[in-house]
């Protein structure tokens, strides 16, 4: 595996994600990662992944506890720094979540974060290896074959304002989009660091661009 | 559409892998790393890793060990194992576990099994229930089976829901290692009440069983030890008899 060394990988630290698979998938691949909630390491970045598990309103309150939502929304959105949110760090993109209680986002892709609508039959939180089927092409997915399983936690979704950037979509008593892109910004549902191979290719791909 | 996971669990003890019957007569089944090195090519859906020694022995889950196997295994991690306290959780989390498995502590101590849910979010708490049938009624057990306590099954499971743990692994300490089939009652039992998935621990023995008990007790999970170690079958054999029987997994 070559190492690229103009490549400068950041994974946000917050007290919210899990840094360490994250980061662990990442150097798996030849790259070395620093794990900072810096200002000036974000700024230096060419790619910021920012990884999530927990509440919307706890995950949004943390990255406003060190500045961080300000700082990833400038990054993203006036230097065109590459970024990809996972699980909860997708939802944290989104304009507005309802879970406690309404939160802003980071509004980088816009839409809200609402209660899965799933009949009694279904159990939650969405648990386990779930399908994801393609809708369009995209650099996140080179390689990696339409209707592969991918591993899911979560009870919330990401509800698109527009349905141009839903790359991807999983159905769980409904269909919700579990892979977004806008322009240099980037979101999956699933957890590509836990999800075997093809995850790891989700990483790898993302790195890549 | 979800998958029910099929999930290899592994026991140890100072590395050793072990393998007992109705949580005694332990026998070793093996080096820790040389079985994950295993479920890693194999591509498993998940793995749950048990210290059994360690709550009895008041020690904590060995987290230069969750590193290693964190260091080479690509999918969902959980560990399980003396945790009471929200650091161990911390601290588990941060070596690479992605889920941790609380039966002793849930127990004893609803109030930290809640914190840890807020703390942490609830999709890395799962509730580890064990118990067994005495006098037709389900006791709980905890401290690896060895203490009985005063706690009532359904009662305990519904706290745990309430509480907001992610899951719950419930496992019956007379089908242990005996490999004659899940106690598919009881578990129908849960997942009727529960809402949150349901993963069906203890007596795994043959493909038939482990379909019935998905069919019958409509569980998320199947978890399963002796079968793995003992029997020549393999988690990917169990997933493709399941799958001729259309239940869905991943292949």
């Amino acid at each position: 595996m070559t190492i690229s060394k103009n490549k400068r990988i950041l994974v946000v630290e917050s007290e919210i994600g899990n840094t360490g698979s994250v980061s662990r998938a990442i150097k798996n691949l030849g790259y070395d990662p620093i794990v900072s909630k810096k200002k000036e390491d974000i700024f230096s970045s060419s790619h910021i992944i920012l990884p999530g598990v927990g509440s919307f309103d706890q995950g949004i309150a943390k990255l406003e506890k060190y500045d961080l939502k300000n700082n990833l929304i400038k990054a993203a959105d006036e230097k065109g720094i590459f970024l990809l949110g996972i699980c909860l760090g997708m939802q944290m993109l989104a304009t507005t979540g309802y879970e406690n209680k309404e939160t802003k986002g980071l509004d980088l892709i816009p839409g809200t974060i609402e209660k899965l609508e799933v009949n009694k039959s279904l159990r939650l939180p969405h648990i386990g290896w779930n399908q994801v089927d393609f809708n369009v092409s995209n650099k996140l997915i080179t390689d990696i074959p339409d209707k592969k399983d991918f591993y899911f936690v979560h009870s919330y979704f990401f509800k698109s304002r527009f349905k141009k950037y839903e790359v991807g979509c999983t159905n769980y008593g409904m269909n919700f989009p579990s892979i977004i892109n806008k322009d240099n910004i980037f979101g999956v549902q699933f957890h590509p660091e836990k999800s075997l191979k093809f995850g790891i290719k989700i990483i790898e791909n993302f790195l890549k661009i | 559409m979800l998958k029910k996971r099929i999930i290899p669990t592994l026991l140890f003890n100072n590395l050793k892998l072990v393998k007992g019957i109705n949580f005694r007569s332990w026998r070793t089944a093996g080096s820790i790393m040389q079985a994950i090195r295993i479920y890693n090519i194999r591509e498993v859906d998940e793995l749950i890793l048990l210290d059994i020694a360690a709550t009895n022995s008041k020690k904590k889950v060995d987290l230069e060990l969750v590193e290693e196997i964190a260091n080479e295994c690509f999918m969902p991690l959980t560990f399980g194992g003396g945790i009471n306290s929200i650091k161990d959780i911390s601290e588990l989390l941060k070596a690479g576990a992605d889920k941790v498995c609380i039966n002793t502590a849930a127990c004893e101590d609803y109030d930290f099994i809640y914190k840890a849910c807020k703390t942490f979010g609830n999709q890395a708490i799962v509730g580890s229930v064990d118990y067994k049938n005495e006098q037709n009624e389900n006791i709980i057990y905890s401290n690896s089976g060895t203490k009985k306590t005063k706690l009532i099954f359904k009662d305990h499971l519904l706290e745990l829901e309430k509480i907001g743990v992610g899951e719950v692994i419930i496992t019956s300490i007379d089908k242990d290692g005996t490999l004659d089939g899940y106690d598919i009652n009881t578990l129908k039992l849960a997942t009727t009440m529960l809402k949150i998935p349901v993963i069906a621990s203890g007596g795994a023995g043959s493909f038939e069983d482990m379909l019935n008990t998905i069919e019958k007790a409509n569980v998320s999970a199947l978890a399963a030890a002796s079968i793995y170690h003992f029997t020549k079958h393999t988690p990917l054999d169990v997933k493709k008899y399941l799958n001729e029987k259309k239940i869905p997994v991943r292949i």
